[in-house]
């Protein structure tokens, strides 16, 4: 158990060879049960490769949200299969998903989710409370995180004493802090200004030429525009078109 | 297996716990105010309990652990013997070892009884014998000085009779206060004299009290030689006598008593030892703790309801946190850890604030009365343990609610 402390590294994975995607979904749907059954995401065909920079829009009730919980592992598909670094996650129980979700996935969300009593620090490093990482290694990564995404100085700080666009770098030092595969944005500037937007967009720029797999779900047609791919979502179905050049 | 499966160890789940706790003082001291009432009143009602008893203990074991009574039972064993008591009883009885005082007294019944007439009123009582005493007047008791000594008397005038008004049958007479105030002797610089069965008996002095047989403070007590010569030997059975022993030493002097004073009819003397202090104890402390323990059960009750209603609050309140730790690996179990370990840890914070409370609460009682505080330590180890599991339980339910919140729908929140 103690060999995994860490998630596999995006581009050159430890351990046996997870192959070229990061996110495969193989007619993956969701249906809630009802009465009467509403499908919020019909059967999806998407595969997601590693390195990639893949935005998702669609207007509210779409199925964004369907899609951020299933791609996270947050819901189960009720149809299809969805590997994740090349691992059927159908069939897996609970224990397994929170492993993958731990290991593998690092959330940033539009409300941020910070711990309004902690430090900044202790933030960042709650990412890695359940991953087994002792208590001296997660404050070091949690550090090197916040530095990363230039909060080197602010370490100490509560959410509570943070600008939005420091709170969203604090979510994303938090997401990246585990190692991920796969980096899942949602509505990621949808809480700031046009300015803290830019410079969290920014970061998710260099993120993402550094060769990290990052995918953001949006309504903004001009956060869509950042990614390298676009699939938009309509009335529960995946749309993709060629970018014009 | 996908992934090594996520876990959290013992110190990182307390640590959580502490950090929610620590970060919100406020909401915690709230929080767990129920549990520290519910202990600390625990502590107070065994504590004041303890003392209590203590009390009541030491003020039974100093009057009656010293205290041997022997009768006479001669009637009811030989309808033809006579009084059981010999002469010389107070001699015989002081070979025993551990005996302070003990001396023979019985009530007589004079004819006529007692009245404070002046010298020279008409002598001629017209109450037969046998009349009611109380009705009559005080009560006479023959006592023999050292009978008189063994009711740890506190005199308020005068003084007592002693061996040589015994020796001489003197007609002397030590009033109880009770006895003197309803004679209308209020002093003895006049010398008052009391008429008893028509004869006149000097006041040697008034009793302001006694510790022993309080009854004698309503009573005229006459040295015993005085009695029998006036008035006869006592009737059967009448006789008893009146031991005060050192401490600890009851028991053993109750046991030779009859042999000592009736070698040779040990069974027609009863001595009456004093109850045994630990069985006293155990009915006084059982008396009270009971009652007690049910209130401050029901304080502990609604301190543990009190818990769980706010535990259960902040598990819907924070709902999110829930779902991020979610997000990032945590599994049921994990949050339902944390959770219980928040209310444990805050039970048992509360548990040793309010024992400490409540220690502070029966000193401050036991040194306003001059009271001895008695706490017994098993109480102050069980404390913090009660508030612990006070949380623990109270946490339950809310740490199986928090386990099964949805992490998708609290993340949307």
């Amino acid at each position: 158990m103690n060999r995994w402390r860490r998630g596999p590294a995006p581009a050159a994975a430890t351990g046996p060879d997870p192959g070229p995607f990061v996110m495969e979904f193989r007619g993956v749907g969701f249906t809630y049960p009802g009465p009467p059954p509403v499908t919020a995401l019909g059967a999806c065909e998407l595969t997601v490769r590693r390195g990639e920079f893949l935005t998702v829009v669609g207007p509210s009730g779409s199925g964004k949200s369907t899609f951020l919980n299933l791609a996270g592992l947050l819901d189960v598909p009720t149809r299809g299969r969805y590997l994740l670094d090349g691992i059927d996650t159908g069939g897996l129980r609970e224990r397994e998903r929170a492993a993958l979700r731990g290991r593998r996935i690092g959330f940033v969300f539009q409300s941020f989710h910070l711990l309004p009593h902690r430090s900044a620090l202790e933030n960042v490093g709650l990412a890695l409370l359940y991953t087994g990482v002792p208590p001296a290694e997660r404050r070091d990564r949690a550090r090197a995180a916040l530095e990363r995404v230039g909060l080197g100085h602010r370490l100490h700080a509560p959410p509570g004493q943070l600008s939005g666009g420091e709170r969203q770098r604090v979510a994303v030092a938090r997401a990246l802090v585990g190692r991920p595969s796969l980096l899942l944005c949602d509505e990621p500037t949808g809480n700031l200004d046009s300015a803290s937007a830019a410079a969290v967009l920014s970061l998710l720029d260099g993120l993402h030429r550094a060769g990290m797999t990052v995918v953001v779900i949006t309504h903004d047609p001009e956060v869509a525009a950042r990614g390298g791919r676009t699939v938009t979502i309509r009335d529960g179905r995946l749309y993709e078109r060629a970018r014009p050049a | 297996m996908a992934a090594a499966a996520t876990r959290m160890s013992v110190r990182d789940v307390l640590g959580e716990a502490l950090a929610g706790l620590v970060r919100r003082p406020g909401r915690a001291v709230l929080t767990g105010l129920g549990t520290v009432l519910g202990v600390g009143g625990f502590v107070v009602v065994l504590g004041l309990t303890a003392t209590l008893s203590a009390r009541i203990d030491g003020r039974f074991s100093m009057l009656t652990a010293t205290e041997v009574t022997v009768e006479d039972v001669a009637a009811q064993r030989d309808p033809y013997a006579p009084p059981a008591f010999p002469a010389d009883a107070e001699r015989r009885i002081r070979v025993l070892a551990g005996v302070e005082h003990a001396g023979v007294h019985w009530q007589v019944r004079p004819s006529p009884p007692v009245g404070s007439d002046p010298v020279g009123s008409d002598p001629v009582g017209s109450d037969p014998v046998g009349s009611d005493p109380a009705a009559a007047g005080p009560a006479v008791v023959a006592a023999s000085p050292e009978a008189v000594l063994a009711m740890v008397p506190r005199l308020q005038q005068g003084r007592l009779y002693d061996d040589f008004a015994e020796r001489t049958r003197q007609r002397v007479v030590v009033l109880g206060g009770g006895a003197a105030a309803r004679l209308g002797v209020t002093t003895l610089s006049t010398r008052p004299a009391v008429r008893i069965g028509g004869e006149m008996f000097a006041v040697a002095g008034i009793l302001g009290d006694v510790a022993r047989q309080p009854e004698n403070l309503l009573a005229a007590l006459v040295p015993r030689a005085t009695a029998a010569e006036l008035w006869g030997p006592p009737g059967a059975g009448a006789a008893r006598m009146l031991i005060s022993t050192e401490t600890g030493a009851a028991r053993q002097v109750a046991a030779l008593a009859p042999v000592a004073l009736r070698p040779d009819r040990p069974e027609f003397l009863r001595a009456v030892p004093p109850a045994d202090p630990r069985r006293l104890r155990a009915g006084v402390g059982a008396d009270l703790g009971v009652l007690f323990l049910l209130l401050a059960g029901v304080c502990l009750l609604v301190g543990a309801a009190g818990i769980a209603n706010t535990t259960l609050v902040a598990v819907l309140e924070r709902a999110p946190e829930i779902g991020l730790r979610r997000a990032v690996g945590a599994r049921g179990r994990h949050i339902a850890a944390q959770f219980l370990a928040e209310s444990a840890l805050l039970g048992g914070l509360g548990g040793l604030l309010g024992m400490s409370l409540g220690v502070l609460a029966v000193t401050g009682v036991a040194v306003a009365r001059g009271w001895t505080p008695v706490l017994s330590p098993a109480v102050l180890a069980v404390a913090p343990v009660v508030g612990l599991v006070t949380g623990l339980l109270a946490g339950a339910y809310p740490a199986h609610r928090a386990a099964r919140v949805e992490p998708a729908a609290a993340l949307r929140r």
